[in-house]
């Protein structure tokens, strides 16, 4: 069986990944791109520790269907503003949206 | 054989993942991320989650990456394959990220897991569906709620001003 730390580092790479691509790029769509590739992460390492540590108990698969959940939520309220920023402003591009910057 | 399949797998991820956070095409990143998703699914399936592998092509492929295409296409400027893709701070974001990942692997590896070598019931569907109207109702309703608010503030921030 392939070790647990092999999901665990696994995991670390794509939220890293994520999290570049959430910090990096110019475009608001390519942040909520990042922003799910980190989401996908967690949801890896919660199930990879299900697996390995807890198996009788469904709480690791529970905990990851709920953040699949609130990710979709969230993925469509996000691109919702977006799409009502850019019918406004006509634009995405983070640098640009900054009406409330102090 | 098991290890083999990781690593392809885990290869196809982190590969599609990079392609996603660089390409300089948006919709080519949609699709890259649709490829990401799809890896997850099948790391869900060697981890013995069949119904979550399911549930991530289902909602994460069928759903949120439509989704994702459908606002890149609404989204469209004519400027696009012109303008660059990171903005001035890229260079300490990827030292950012090299340095969490390194740290995170260093944790991962070093930490004495509690591993237990055991097997996946073979109820364990079931057993989430009980488990969804036993312990863990509070949350799963609350999840519905989320949702539904999430369905009626997309709409209406969405929508055409008259």
């Amino acid at each position: 069986m392939v070790p647990l730390t092999a999901y665990l580092v696994l995991a670390a790479a794509l939220f890293c990944i994520g999290a570049f691509g959430a910090l990096a790029r110019k475009n608001a769509v390519a942040v909520l791109m990042g922003i799910e590739l980190m989401l996908n992460a967690i949801n890896i390492n919660l199930v990879a520790f299900w697996r390995y540590t807890a198996v009788s108990q469904m709480a690791g698969q529970l905990f990851a269907i709920f953040v699949i959940t609130v990710a979709a939520a969230e993925a469509a309220v996000g691109l919702a503003l977006f799409i009502a920023i850019y019918r406004q402003r006509q634009t995405v591009n983070v640098e640009e949206i900054d009406t409330m910057k102090g | 054989m098991q290890p083999v399949i990781f690593g392809i797998l885990a290869l196809v991820t982190l590969g599609a993942a990079v392609m996603v956070v660089t390409t300089r095409n948006l919709l080519h990143a949609a699709l890259w991320l649709i490829l990401a998703f799809l890896g997850i699914a099948g790391i869900f399936i060697l981890l013995h989650a069949e119904f979550l592998a399911v549930t991530q092509v289902l909602i994460y492929v069928g759903a949120i990456s439509t989704l994702i295409i459908f606002a890149i296409m609404l989204t469209r400027n004519l400027m696009d394959p012109r303008q660059p893709r990171f903005n001035s701070q890229w260079g300490l974001v990827a030292g950012f990220a090299a340095l969490l990942f390194v740290a995170l692997a260093a944790i991962a590896t070093r930490v004495a897991w509690p591993v237990a070598a055991a097997d996946v019931p073979a109820d364990a569907i079931s057993r989430l569906g009980a488990d969804f109207v036993g312990p863990y109702v509070v949350p799963f309703e609350v999840a519905s709620v989320l949702l539904v608010v999430a369905m009626i503030g997309a709409i209406i921030i969405a929508r055409e001003r008259e």
